[in-house]
C-alpha cells in the first residue's frame, strides 16, 4: 500500500521538475487521447511541440509564439500574484475586454488624429479599465466580505455581454457596411502596438518581460512582495507580521486587473486589431493554467507562458495538417492543469511503500 | 414594446425549467460543501452532463438513458477531482478549475459531432383532468419528470441532513475533519460520495439544459449556470430549501429578461442578458455579511497523519 | 492475582524519524486510576491513541481482560468498554451537546430520548449540562463535560483522560475528581494523563511514568514525593530561574476600560480591562484557555485596533497603531499558536526572523528587503536560544514544537523590548527549555523591560510574576501582588467553577 507521508520542508528539487512531470504525463495521456481520434499519436505530438520551432513554416509561427505568449505571460503575472496570496481572480478573462474595451475607446475617439500621445494614453486606459473592472470584486470583497471568486467570474459574462453592445452599438465602425466591430486599429497608425510586425515584436511582448521581471522583484527583494507571500502562506501570521489584508487585495486584484486590462489593449492595438464579438478568445482562462504551469514564480511563468503558446499554435497546425478538432488542444491544456496538480503533492509529500499495513 | 405578450401562467412554469439546470447541481453542491469540500468545478460537470446526456439520449432515442448517462458522466469526472483533492491533497480551487477548464474541452471535442442535432423529446406529466386545470395545471402538473426530481431530492437532502444519522455524520465531517476522524469516522470516504453525488446532480442540471431547456447541443452552452449554483449554496446559507427559492428566484430573472427580450423592451439585448450575473453579484454582496452557518472545514485539506 | 483489565505488552510505535513508543509495558486494574506521567513528546499520546485503535502498533500486544485486545479503529475500542476524553477537545462547534453526543456513539436512540439521557447522567455525576446548547457558546470546562458525558454513556470499562485538567480552573478540578472517584466506587478503570504531579499524588493508584518513548519507573503516587517523580520524568535535576531582585520603573503599558467585541464567532470578547505594567515587572496573566487570552494579545498587539487612548504606552496613545508601528515603539509580542500565527510554517527561518524583526532590527531599507542580514539574525536567534536545526535556510516547520517555541521567543527577547507580551512561553516544551525560556524572560525584566506573560500554567506564572491578574470570560482581575497569593485566592479570580453548576453527588 502506498502512503503520503508529510516532508519535514517543501522539496527544492521535485518544485522544479513536477512541471516537468506534468508536461511529459500530459504528452502521454494526451498522445493516447490523440490516438483515439484516430491520429498518430508521435505526430501529433511532434506537430505540436516541434513543427511550429523547427518545422518548415517556422519563420512564420515563431513570431506567433511571441504574439500568443505575451498576453497569457501578461495576465498570468499579475494573477500569480494574487494566487500567491490566496486571492483568487480567475475572472481575467472579463478584465482583458474591458481593458481592450477602454484602450480601444481612448484611441477611436481621437481618431484620426495622428500624434505620439495617442498611444500611451491608449496604455493607461487599458491599464486603468482592467483595473477598474478588478475593482467590483476586490472592493465588495473588502467592504462586504464577497468571495471574489464569484464575482470575478459573473463578471465575465457581463464584460462579454458589453463587448456585444459595444461591437454592436457605440464602436462600430461608421465605415463597416453595416458589419459588427470597431475600425481596425491596424489601420491607424497612432494607435498600433506593433513594434515589428514580421518578428511578431509589438509592446505587449514588451510589457510581458518587464512584468515578469517587477514581479520578480517585488516578491524577492520587497516587503510588500514578502507580504503577499506570507498572506498566502500563513494569514495570520501575516495579519501578526503588520500586513493589512484589504490593502493587500485592492493592491493585488488591481495589478492583476490592470495586467490583464493591458493584455487586452495590446491585443487590440495589435494582433487583433479590433473591437468585435469574438475579440476574446480565453487568455484569460489559459493564464490560469500558465500561472500554475509556471509555480506562480516570474521565470517559470515566462517559460511556461512560451509553452502553452506553443501548444496554441501546433493545435492550429494539426487542425489544419491532420484534422485534429481544436477542442481537443483545449483538453490538452485542460491535461496539463490537471496533472501539475495530481504530481504536486510531490513537493510537500513523500511516497512510502508499507507492507500492506493500515495505520 | 407589448408586454401583454408575456402570459404570466406560462412565465411561472417556465421559470421552473428555467430554474432546475441550476437547482440540481446547487443542492449536489450543498451536500459537497455540507462535508466540507469546495467544488469549483461545478460548471464542467454540467457541461460534461449536458454533452453525455444528450449523445446518449440521440444514439439510444431515449431521454431516460440520457440523463443516466449525465449523472453518471458528472459523476465519473468529479472522481477526477476526488483524485486531486483527495488523494493528492491539491488546492480545491485550483482543482475546480481544473475541473471546469478540462470539461469545457472535453465536452466540446465530445460533442462536435452532435451540433445541429435535435435530441428525443423528453416526455411530461400528462395527468388527466390535473395537467388540464388553469393556471394550476401548466404550473403544477405539466412537466418533465426530472423537474420533479429536483424537488425530490432537494426534500431528501433536507430530511437527510436535519433528520438521519447519515446527514448528522455527513455535517460533522464539514464541521472538523480532525474530530471526525478522532471519533472514527472516515472522512475521506464519507467525502468521496458527497463529492460524486454533487458530481451526478450537476451532471443531471447540465443534461436538463441540453435536452430539455434548450434542447440541442452547443458549446459552452452552460453559460455560467454551474457558477450561479455555486453563488446560490451560499445565498442558501446551505439550507435546502432556500437553494430551491433561490434557484426559482433566478430562473424568474432569466425568464423575465428573455420575455422582455422578445417583448422588445427598449433596453438593449444585452444589457438584459447580463442581468442574472448582475443580480447574483448583488444578491452575493447582501448576503455575504452573515457566514455564520459556513462549514467550518469547508475547502480545507484533510491529511491523517498519525 | 485477578486479571488486570489491560494490560501492555512492550507496545512499540516508530515514525519516521522517531520512536514514540519502545517496548512499553504495564498493567491497569479493575477500579484502579492509573497515572500516566510524562513530559510533551513522552509518547503517551502515541501510547494511548494505539489502546484507542487510532493507530497500530508496529509491534508488542494489548490483553483486555486476558484476551488479545487489538482494536482496528476507535469504534471497535468502544465496542470493548474503552472511552477517551480528549486533550484537544474532539468537538463541532457548530452543533449541539446531544448531536455531538450522538456522534460518539455507536447506535443513538432518538434524540429526545439521547436528550433526556443525557440529563439523566450528568446530574447523577454531577456533571450538570444542557443537551440543546451549541458547543460553540459553551466554556472550556462544559465543553469536557460534554466530552465526559458522551464517554460515560457507553458504560467503559477504561476511561482514558488526556490532560483533563489543562483547561480547568482550581474548583472546577475538584468537581471533577469527585466525579472520577464515584466512578472508580463503581468498578470503573480510568488512565489519567498528565504532568502535573501533585494531582496524580491525590488522585492516582498506581502511576507509570515515560520518558522518549520508554517506561521509566512505575510507582505507587501517594507514596512518592512530587519531586521523586519529577525526577523519573526529566532524568535529570532541574534548575530553579534565578530571580534578581530588581527595582521597578515608571509605567511603561497602560491599558484602561478596554472592551473589544470578539474577532471570530465562537471567541470571547474582552470587557473593561484594564492593566499597568511597569518597567522591569512582570506581570503574570492566568486564566483558563478561552477566556480572552488570543484576544488580550491581539489587542497589544496591534492585529485589533482599539481606541486610541485605551492602550497607551509611556503615555502616548497606541490604540490605533499597527503591528509595525508598535514595534519601533518596542512593544513585541509573541503569540501562542506557534505555526501559522507567530511563524509561517512553510517558510524558512530567515523569512520567519524577517516576519516582525525587519523593523527594529534594521532588515529594509525603504521597502527592500536585506536577506543577508536577516539570515544573521536568524543565525543568532539559534545560537543564543540553542534551538536545534541544521540552519537558518530550514522551514519552520521542520522544527519541533519545543524547538520552534525557543526561536519564536528568542526571536523577540533578541529584539531588545521596551514591553514584551508573551502567550504561553513555554508551551509543549521540554522542562529544561522552558526553564532557559523563563531565565530569559527573567533577564529582560531585570534589564528593565515591562513584561506581559499570560499562560495557563500557574506554577511557571507563581515562579517568575511579580504581580498576578487572572482573565475570566474577557473579564481581567485586578492585579495582585504574586508573593502570598494562595491556591484558593487564584482559583477564585479565575472564576471559581466558572459559574458552572455543580450538582452534588
Amino acid at each position: 500500500m502506498i502512503m503520503l507521508e508529510k516532508r519535514p520542508q517543501p522539496s527544492r528539487v521535485w518544485s522544479m521538475a513536477t512541471p516537468l512531470v506534468a508536461v511529459l504525463a500530459t504528452m502521454f495521456f494526451g498522445g493516447l487521447l490523440f490516438m483515439v481520434l484516430g491520429k498518430n499519436p508521435v505526430e501529433a505530438i511532434k506537430t505540436i511541440f516541434y513543427e511550429p520551432l523547427f518545422g518548415e513554416f517556422a519563420f512564420y509561427y515563431r513570431p506567433q509564439l511571441l504574439v500568443k505568449g505575451a498576453p497569457l505571460v501578461l495576465i498570468a503575472i499579475g494573477l500569480s500574484l494574487g494566487f500567491k496570496a490566496g486571492i483568487w481572480n480567475i475572472g481575467a478573462e472579463g478584465q482583458y475586454i474591458v481593458g481592450a474595451l477602454v484602450g480601444a475607446g481612448v484611441g477611436l475617439a481621437f481618431y484620426p488624429l495622428e500624434a505620439w500621445y495617442v498611444f500611451p494614453l491608449m496604455v493607461i486606459g487599458g491599464a486603468f479599465g482592467g483595473w477598474a473592472w478588478a475593482m467590483i470584486p476586490a472592493l465588495l470583497k473588502v467592504r462586504f466580505g464577497t468571495n471574489e471568486i464569484l464575482v470575478s467570474l459573473m463578471l465575465v459574462y457581463v464584460a462579454e455581454q458589453f463587448l456585444a453592445s459595444m461591437s454592436l452599438g457605440l464602436m462600430k465602425n461608421p465605415d463597416g457596411f453595416g458589419f459588427p466591430g470597431s475600425r481596425n486599429l491596424n489601420d491607424y497608425a497612432s494607435a498600433n502596438s506593433w513594434i515589428s510586425q514580421d518578428t511578431g515584436m509589438h509592446w505587449g511582448v514588451v510589457a510581458a518581460f518587464i512584468a515578469v521581471i517587477f514581479s520578480y522583484i517585488l516578491l524577492n527583494r520587497h516587503m510588500l512582495g514578502f507580504h503577499i507571500r506570507l498572506t498566502g502562506e500563513a494569514p495570520r501570521a501575516a495579519k501578526f507580521a503588520g500586513v493589512n489584508p484589504k490593502r493587500l487585495v485592492v493592491f493585488v486584484l488591481g495589478m492583476s486587473g490592470a495586467l490583464a486590462g493591458l493584455a487586452g489593449l495590446f491585443e487590440v492595438a495589435g494582433p487583433s486589431g479590433q473591437i468585435s464579438l469574438n475579440f476574446n478568445v480565453g487568455y484569460g482562462f489559459t493564464a490560469i493554467i500558465v500561472a500554475f504551469l509556471g509555480r506562480l514564480h516570474p521565470v517559470g511563468i515566462l517559460l511556461a507562458g512560451g509553452l502553452m503558446a506553443l501548444t496554441y499554435i501546433g493545435g492550429e497546425i494539426a487542425q489544419s495538417n491532420l484534422g485534429l478538432p481544436a477542442s481537443a488542444i483545449q483538453v490538452f491544456q485542460g491535461m496539463l492543469l490537471f496533472f501539475l496538480l495530481a504530481v504536486d503533492i510531490l513537493t510537500n509529500y513523500r511516497l512510502r511503500l508499507s507492507a500492506g499495513k493500515v495505520a | 414594446m407589448d408586454l401583454t405578450s408575456i402570459n404570466p401562467v406560462l412565465l411561472v412554469a417556465s421559470l421552473m425549467v428555467a430554474a432546475t439546470p441550476i437547482l440540481l447541481a446547487a443542492i449536489g453542491e450543498l451536500v459537497v460543501e455540507k462535508a466540507g469540500v469546495l467544488n469549483l468545478g461545478v460548471e464542467g460537470m454540467m457541461i460534461i452532463g449536458a454533452v453525455s446526456g444528450f449523445a446518449i439520449a440521440v444514439e439510444t432515442g431515449s431521454p431516460l438513458l440520457g440523463f443516466i448517462a449525465a449523472a453518471v458522466g458528472g459523476a465519473l469526472l468529479s472522481l477526477l477531482f476526488v483524485f486531486l483533492t483527495q488523494v493528492a491533497l491539491a488546492n480545491q480551487v485550483a482543482s475546480g478549475l481544473a475541473l471546469t477548464l478540462f470539461g469545457l474541452g472535453f465536452s466540446a471535442l465530445i460533442g462536435q459531432s452532435y451540433v445541429g442535432i435535435r435530441p428525443p423529446a423528453t416526455g411530461q406529466l400528462n395527468i388527466p383532468f390535473l395537467s388540464e386545470l388553469d393556471v394550476v395545471g401548466p404550473i403544477l402538473f405539466s412537466h418533465d419528470l426530472v423537474l420533479y426530481l429536483s424537488i425530490a431530492i432537494v426534500a431528501a437532502v433536507w430530511y437527510m441532513l436535519k433528520f438521519t444519522r447519515a446527514g448528522l455524520i455527513l455535517r460533522a465531517v464539514g464541521e472538523n475533519h480532525d474530530a471526525a476522524h478522532a471519533l472514527g469516522y472516515k472522512v475521506v470516504r464519507i467525502r468521496i460520495m458527497a463529492i460524486m453525488f454533487g458530481g451526478a446532480c450537476a451532471g443531471l442540471g447540465g443534461a436538463y439544459i441540453s435536452l430539455v431547456r434548450v434542447p440541442q447541443w452547443t458549446e459552452g452552452m452552460t453559460a455560467g449556470i454551474g457558477w450561479i449554483a455555486l453563488a446560490l449554496v451560499v445565498f442558501a446559507s446551505w439550507k435546502p430549501w432556500r437553494v430551491l427559492l433561490g434557484a426559482y428566484l433566478f430562473g424568474g430573472v432569466t425568464v423575465v429578461q428573455l420575455n422582455l427580450q422578445a417583448a422588445g423592451v427598449a433596453i438593449p439585448v444585452e444589457y438584459l442578458a447580463m442581468s442574472p450575473y448582475l443580480i447574483t453579484i448583488i444578491v452575493l454582496v447582501i448576503l455575504s455579511k452573515d457566514k455564520s452557518s459556513a462549514p467550518a472545514s469547508l475547502g480545507r485539506i484533510f491529511h491523517a497523519s498519525h | 492475582m485477578t486479571t488486570p483489565l489491560l494490560s501492555l505488552q512492550g507496545l512499540t510505535k516508530a515514525y519516521p524519524g522517531v520512536i514514540a513508543n519502545n517496548n512499553v509495558s504495564f498493567d491497569i486494574g479493575e477500579g484502579e486510576v492509573h497515572a500516566l506521567l510524562g513530559e510533551n513528546g513522552a509518547g503517551k499520546s502515541t501510547l494511548v491513541k494505539m489502546i484507542y485503535g487510532l493507530v497500530k502498533p508496529d509491534s508488542g500486544q494489548m490483553l483486555l481482560k486476558g484476551e488479545v485486545f487489538a482494536p482496528v479503529e476507535p469504534r471497535a475500542a468502544r465496542a470493548d468498554g474503552i472511552a477517551m476524553v480528549f486533550q484537544h477537545f474532539s468537538l463541532f462547534d457548530a452543533l449541539n451537546v446531544a448531536e455531538n453526543i450522538a456522534l460518539g456513539m455507536e447506535d443513538p436512540p432518538d434524540m429526545r430520548d439521547l436528550a433526556a439521557k443525557i440529563r439523566e447522567v450528568s446530574e447523577n455525576y454531577g456533571l450538570p449540562l444542557d443537551p440543546y446548547r451549541t458547543v460553540g457558546d459553551l466554556s472550556a470546562g462544559e465543553r469536557q463535560r460534554v466530552e465526559i458525558i458522551r464517554c460515560l454513556l457507553q458504560d467503559p470499562k477504561l476511561l482514558i483522560m488526556d490532560e483533563p485538567t489543562s483547561v480547568l480552573t482550581p474548583q472546577e478540578v475538584d468537581i471533577l475528581f469527585e466525579t472520577l472517584l464515584k466512578l472508580r466506587s463503581e468498578g470503573t478503570s480510568i488512565l489519567y494523563i498528565s504532568h502535573k504531579l501533585e494531582e496524580i499524588r491525590t488522585l492516582c493508584d498506581h502511576a507509570t511514568v515515560l520518558r522518549l518513548g520508554e517506561n521509566v519507573g512505575e510507582c505507587t503516587p501517594a507514596d512518592t514525593t512530587a519531586s521523586e517523580m519529577a525526577e523519573l520524568m526529566v532524568g535529570s535535576e532541574l534548575k530553579t530561574p534565578e530571580r534578581a531582585a530588581r527595582e521597578m520603573g515608571e509605567v511603561a503599558l497602560d491599558i484602561s476600560g478596554l472592551s473589544v467585541p470578539s474577532p471570530s464567532e465562537f471567541g470571547t470578547a474582552l470587557r473593561n480591562v484594564h492593566l499597568t505594567v511597569r518597567k522591569g515587572e512582570i506581570l503574570g496573566v492566568g486564566g483558563v484557555a478561552g477566556n480572552g487570552q488570543d484576544e488580550l494579545l491581539g489587542v497589544l498587539s496591534g492585529e485589533t485596533l482599539t481606541e486610541a487612548d485605551a492602550v497607551k504606552m509611556d503615555g502616548q496613545p497606541i490604540g490605533r497603531l499597527g503591528p509595525t508601528e508598535r514595534r519601533r515603539l518596542g512593544l513585541l509580542t509573541a503569540p501562542e499558536e506557534r505555526l501559522g500565527h507567530a511563524a509561517a510554517p512553510d517558510m524558512s527561518l530567515t523569512e520567519n526572523a524577517m516576519l516582525t524583526g525587519s523593523v527594529r532590527e534594521g532588515l529594509e531599507s525603504r521597502g527592500f528587503l536585506k536577506w543577508g542580514e536577516a539570515a544573521a539574525f536568524a543565525e543568532r536567534i539559534i545560537e543564543v536560544f540553542d534551538v536545534r536545526t541544521p540552519g537558518p535556510e530550514n522551514a519552520a516547520r521542520s522544527l519541533s514544537g519545543g524547538n520552534l517555541q525557543k526561536f519564536v521567543v528568542g526571536r523577540e527577547v533578541l529584539q531588545r523590548p521596551e514591553v514584551l507580551v508573551i502567550n504561553q512561553p513555554t508551551w509543549g516544551v521540554d522542562a529544561s527549555a522552558a526553564s532557559s525560556i523563563r531565565q530569559a524572560i527573567l533577564d529582560l525584566a531585570t534589564g528593565g523591560a515591562a513584561v506581559i506573560c499570560i499562560s495557563q500554567d500557574l506554577d511557571e506564572l507563581m515562579e517568575i510574576s511579580d504581580s498576578f491578574a487572572a482573565l475570566n470570560e474577557g473579564r481581567l482581575s485586578a492585579p495582585r501582588d504574586a508573593s502570598g497569593l494562595t491556591v484558593e485566592e487564584i482559583g477564585l479570580m479565575m472564576g471559581g467553577a466558572h459559574g458552572m453548576e455543580v450538582a452534588h453527588v
